[in-house]
């Protein structure tokens, strides 16, 4: 690890005042991703400007009935909040889907957001990475790649983005808000990640400085139920293979609101807009849940070892959907 | 019945016990290893970053100190520009502090002239050849009868290959090593399984006589076998310290132990089967392929159970191997068994379904009257009791062998068995028990506790053979300035130190039961066990086992959980509860582990394994592991040493994977023949 830098400012403000001025600077929170690369070598900032004495850790309600969610909220007290529980299943159940008890104590909201993805490949600076270094080419095609892409991937690069709190928060149709050096702003979080294409090392949509404050949900929709389930091997402290997020509102049989995300199969939370446009209106039956997963799916281009994910990914969303449609929780 | 806590389990959870890489000798600094990022080559050049005056030393192979030959390749470090693996150590950086010599580490650049390289295990490689022997000292090759002819000629017939890639020691101690000079004398604290072994081999190294080394081990944070051997860690700490004069601290970084500490090397395993329909084996075939490295031989002995295992009136067992660009393979936790009894529990399950038999009632069957292969009887077998024992604890009577028709609303449930099976292997050892003026006892022996529980065990041993609470003996492990102990290895460590231990303690009982004072300065006695050790036995000696497993598997996503593993182990006398269920345990959890999670991939391109961290390389957490229990038999053996006990480090991890994998088959009418059974492997199953 090279000599860095250390700041902790008391206000975002202040924050976003010193990465501002110096372009090899990186926020720290929960440390919990960035401290490993740049064990790594993988990151290499020369100043760290440590949130830490930032107050952005409150969760409370909105104007207009949601919840707002301080950027460094843990993932711990934010999957334990009642009011998540109560309202956002869906997120409670993500949350504890993710890491281990030690990492989701530390663990922040926006720096769950913001973590990289964990490809063998963007984690070993001896081989090549088109994210880590543009132009060095994708050994992941040819090489391990059970773990990455079959959607939104590019011959570029076939990384996934391995948030489970970042799936939940895009089928919730959660919103970002920012800080940065010309004012605040607000992002969608579907728009938050971008997708590779020939700018894998471009993986978000914060300009230089900006600063994660805060996430916001809309008010639950009437009737709206929600659940999160991830497929992994080891029973806990594992990436998922495939998980999908989903919150649906059914009233007299039929589909009235919807939101699917998938995680583990894309560069992004992977909202399901082509699932969920044919479901609107449609029966609240599984043959309806699988023909939308299947059409969402059939861009799909799985790699030579992880095809297993596009069937994993439908079976999952059918039984998501129908046990929300029954009324089961999950 | 013993049941004693660990003696040392206070130093442990308070952080009192003094690992490795815990000493802070005054003055230390720090080396930071540079590996190769080639996987064949010559190193052409070596150009160090950018200068810092904390660092003291780039050590390449053209200035390192010149090393004597060891005997053993992967310990002749910075000794030549050859490059046979990705991840050999090509340059070692010392500086003044951790951080300074990993920056260091990273900034030097190495030039190579890489040649192609070779890295993909394939049944038809050019390369295969017949080794002379397997790990162990086992014959590559036995053949018993005619097997083509008798397996032609059997009603039934199995034939399948199972498969197991590479699989990584990975003990919470990464290995490390704290070396110091005091003139022409060397103290090492090693993370290792036998001081003793590194000892002679550091002496040799350096051209030093053996006592001007000494080797301190004294708690070491598990091996699984990869300690069990001398490490480059500890050879480049030796010579760090003595280029920079000053004490060295080398702690190898978590990814770069799977290319330097050794692995289960991958298996194809082919098994055959012939047998009558009521289940008796006439014709037994285990054949294997496995792969070394260019620098060393390793050969991986999975073929050796199945000529301990049945009864067959013919049978074949080989091994054949191929060198490749690969980092070397080395001992893992039942070298030989865990890998071997996969397969060949496997197609035991095959076998039982083929002729409608049970699974418990086929082994039964097929019980020897003496090892098959060598014709010797056995000092006692287990088996038949551990099966049946094992059958009534799970509540196996009435199971219903057809695969997959136990639903629990998605989940499909299953059950199955696997036998274990472990050799009794004790090796010489020297043991000194000291009478101490006040009534205490002294036991001195130079025993390597892995975790083991091993000093606990040995004081018990002595207190019992004293016939004094134990709180009146104290012990010292982990020097080398104690009486010789042998490697920590091949579950010989409490037979072996054991069995020294039970001889001096013995003789001093005699010396004292004389009636004579005590001398001011105590008295000792010290025994060692060479002698009685050489003289062997005529029985086949082994440890034996039956594990049975339940699982569930999703049917949407194919996700395998374990729910109950219980294992029922015929092991000699069981010397303390408390460690014993924590070895056996243990070894069932890391059984469970290889079966369904642990899974390392040779990268073709780079020719690393890929998985190199504990996030990638998934090992058993917690909620993997709910509900584990192991029990044993009391058998009383008396051929193999005065403590009647047979070694129970390795076993538990013999068995479980089949013993899972063939309950996935139950559960799902699924067989999986390569390991790890992930979700991946069972396909699409009905909803």
């Amino acid at each position: 690890m090279r000599e860095f830098g250390y700041l902790r400012p008391s206000s975002a403000a202040e924050a976003v005042e010193l990465l501002a001025a110096d372009p090899g600077a990186r926020y720290l929170a929960g440390g919990t991703n960035l401290v490993d690369l740049m064990k790594l070598g993988v990151e290499r900032p020369r100043l760290l400007v440590d949130l830490g004495r930032v107050p952005l850790r409150d969760v409370g309600p909105t104007d207009d009935g949601g919840l707002r969610i301080g950027a460094l909220a843990r993932n711990a007290d934010l999957a334990a909040d009642p009011r998540v529980r109560a309202a956002y299943p869906v997120l409670s159940q993500a949350l504890l889907a993710g890491a281990s008890g030690q990492l989701r104590n530390v663990a922040t909201t926006a720096g769950n957001l913001l973590q990289r993805t964990r490809c063998l490949y963007f984690q070993d600076t001896a081989k090549p990475c088109n994210k880590r270094r543009p132009g060095t080419g994708c050994p992941a095609r040819e090489g391990v790649h059970r773990d990455l892409a079959v959607l939104g991937a590019s011959e570029h690069c076939v990384a996934t983005h391995p948030s489970d709190l970042a799936v939940a928060l895009a089928a919730l149709d959660a919103t970002v808000e920012l800080l940065g050096p010309d004012g605040a702003r607000t992002l969608p979080v579907t728009d938050l990640h971008r997708l590779p294409g020939d700018r894998p090392d471009l993986e978000h949509r914060l300009l230089p400085g900006e600063l994660i404050t805060a996430v916001t949900l809309p008010p639950p929709a009437p009737g709206a139920r929600s659940a999160y389930r991830k497929a992994r091997d080891r029973a806990s402290y594992a990436f998922a293979l495939a998980s999908v997020a989903a919150v649906l509102v059914v009233r007299e049989g039929r589909v009235e609101r919807v939101g699917i995300a998938f995680g583990g199969l894309a560069a992004k939370p992977w909202r399901a807009r082509t699932a969920e446009a044919m479901l609107r209106g449609a029966p609240a039956d599984e043959a309806s849940f699988r023909a939308a997963a299947e059409a969402e799916l059939a861009g799909a281009r799985p790699l030579r070892d992880n095809g297993h994910k596009v069937p994993l990914a439908r079976n999952l969303a059918v039984r998501v959907l129908s046990g929300l449609a029954a009324g089961s929780v999950r | 019945m013993t049941d004693h806590v660990r003696l040392e389990g206070r130093d442990k959870v308070t952080g009192a016990a003094r690992y490795a890489d815990d000493p802070r000798p005054p003055g230390a600094v720090h080396a930071c290893p540079v590996p190769a990022t080639v996987a064949r080559g010559e190193v052409l050049a070596v150009h160090p970053g950018e200068a810092d005056p904390r660092v003291l030393a780039v050590l390449t192979h053209l200035d390192a100190p010149r090393l004597a030959d060891a005997g053993d390749p992967t310990l002749a470090v910075l000794q030549s520009a050859r490059v046979a693996h990705r991840g050999q150590v090509v340059a070692l950086v010392v500086a003044e502090t951790l951080q300074a010599a990993q920056h260091a580490a990273a900034g030097v650049r190495v030039e190579y002239a890489e040649e192609p390289h070779d890295v993909t295990l394939v049944a038809d490689h050019p390369g295969v050849y017949a080794p002379e022997e397997a790990n162990g000292g086992h014959p590559a090759d036995r053949v018993r009868g005619d097997f083509e002819a008798g397996y032609a000629a059997a009603e039934l017939r199995i034939d399948a290959t199972y498969r197991i890639g590479p699989l990584h020691n990975h003990p919470m101690e990464p290995h490390a090593s704290t070396a110091a000079w005091q003139g022409g004398r060397l103290t090492v604290h090693d993370s290792s399984q036998g001081g003793h072994g590194v000892r002679k081999t550091l002496a040799t190294l350096f051209g030093l006589p053996e006592d001007q080394v000494l080797v301190v081990n004294e708690h070491v944070g598990g091996g699984f076998g990869s300690k069990g051997t001398p490490r480059p860690n500890v050879v480049l700490a030796a010579m760090a310290a003595r280029v920079v004069g000053r004490p060295v601290r080398l702690a190898l970084p978590r990814a770069q132990l799977p290319a330097l500490v050794g692995h289960r090397s991958p298996t194809v395993q082919r098994v055959r089967l012939g047998a009558g329909r009521d289940g008796r084996i006439e014709a037994l075939a285990h054949e294997i392929l496995t792969r070394t490295s260019t620098l060393k031989e390793f050969v991986e002995q999975a073929a050796v159970p199945a000529r301990v295992m049945y009864r067959s009136a013919v049978s074949r067992t080989t091994h054949r191997v191929v060198r490749q660009d690969v980092p070397t393979p080395s001992w893992m936790r039942a070298p030989g068994e865990a890998p071997g009894m996969f397969a060949l529990e496997s197609a035991m399950d095959e076998l039982a379904s083929a002729c409608g038999l049970d699974p418990v009632e086929l082994r039964l069957r097929n019980e020897p009257g003496a090892e098959p292969d060598s014709g010797r009887p056995f000092s006692s077998r287990g088996l038949p009791a551990c099966l049946r024992e094992g059958a009534r604890r799970f509540g196996w009577a009435g199971r219903d062998p057809r695969p997959g028709v136990r639903r629990e609303g998605r989940l499909l449930v299953g059950t199955g068995v696997a036998a274990s099976t472990y050799p009794v292997l004790i090796a010489p050892s020297s043991a000194e028990v000291r009478a101490e003026p006040g009534g205490g006892y002294l036991v001195r022996v130079n025993a390597a506790d892995i975790g083991t529980g091993a000093r606990t065990v040995l004081a018990l041993v002595a207190a019992e053979v004293l016939a004094v609470p134990v709180e009146r003996v104290r012990i010292e492990v982990g020097r080398t300035d104690l009486p010789y102990g042998s490697v920590a290895g091949g579950s010989s460590g409490t037979s072996s130190w054991g069995w020294a231990v039970h001889e001096a303690a013995t003789r001093l009982r005699e010396r004292l039961a004389g009636g004579a004072p005590l001398p001011a300065r105590g008295l000792s006695v010290r025994a060692d066990t060479r002698e009685l050790v050489g003289r062997g036995t005529e029985f086949a000696r082994h440890a034996f086992g039956a594990q049975f497993a339940e699982v569930q598997v999703d049917t949407d996503s194919g996700e395998v959980r374990r729910r109950r593993l219980l294992g029922v182990f015929a092991a000699g006398r069981i010397l303390n509860d408390r460690t014993a269920r924590s070895q056996l345990v243990g070894g069932m959890v890391m059984g469970a582990s290889m079966a369904l999670l642990e899974e390392s991939t040779m990268d073709p391109g780079f020719g690393d394994h890929a998985e190199r961290d504990l996030g990638s390389y998934h090992v058993a957490v917690s909620a993997d592991v709910p509900d584990v229990q192991a029990y044993w038999v009391e058998e009383e053996d008396a051929h193999v040493s005065p403590l009647g006990s047979k070694g129970i480090g390795e076993i538990g991890i013999v068995g479980t994977a089949a013993a899972v994998a063939n309950a996935v088959h139950h559960a799902t009418g699924v067989r999986v023949r390569e390991l790890p059974v992930v979700s991946r492997r069972l396909g699409e199953l009905p909803a």
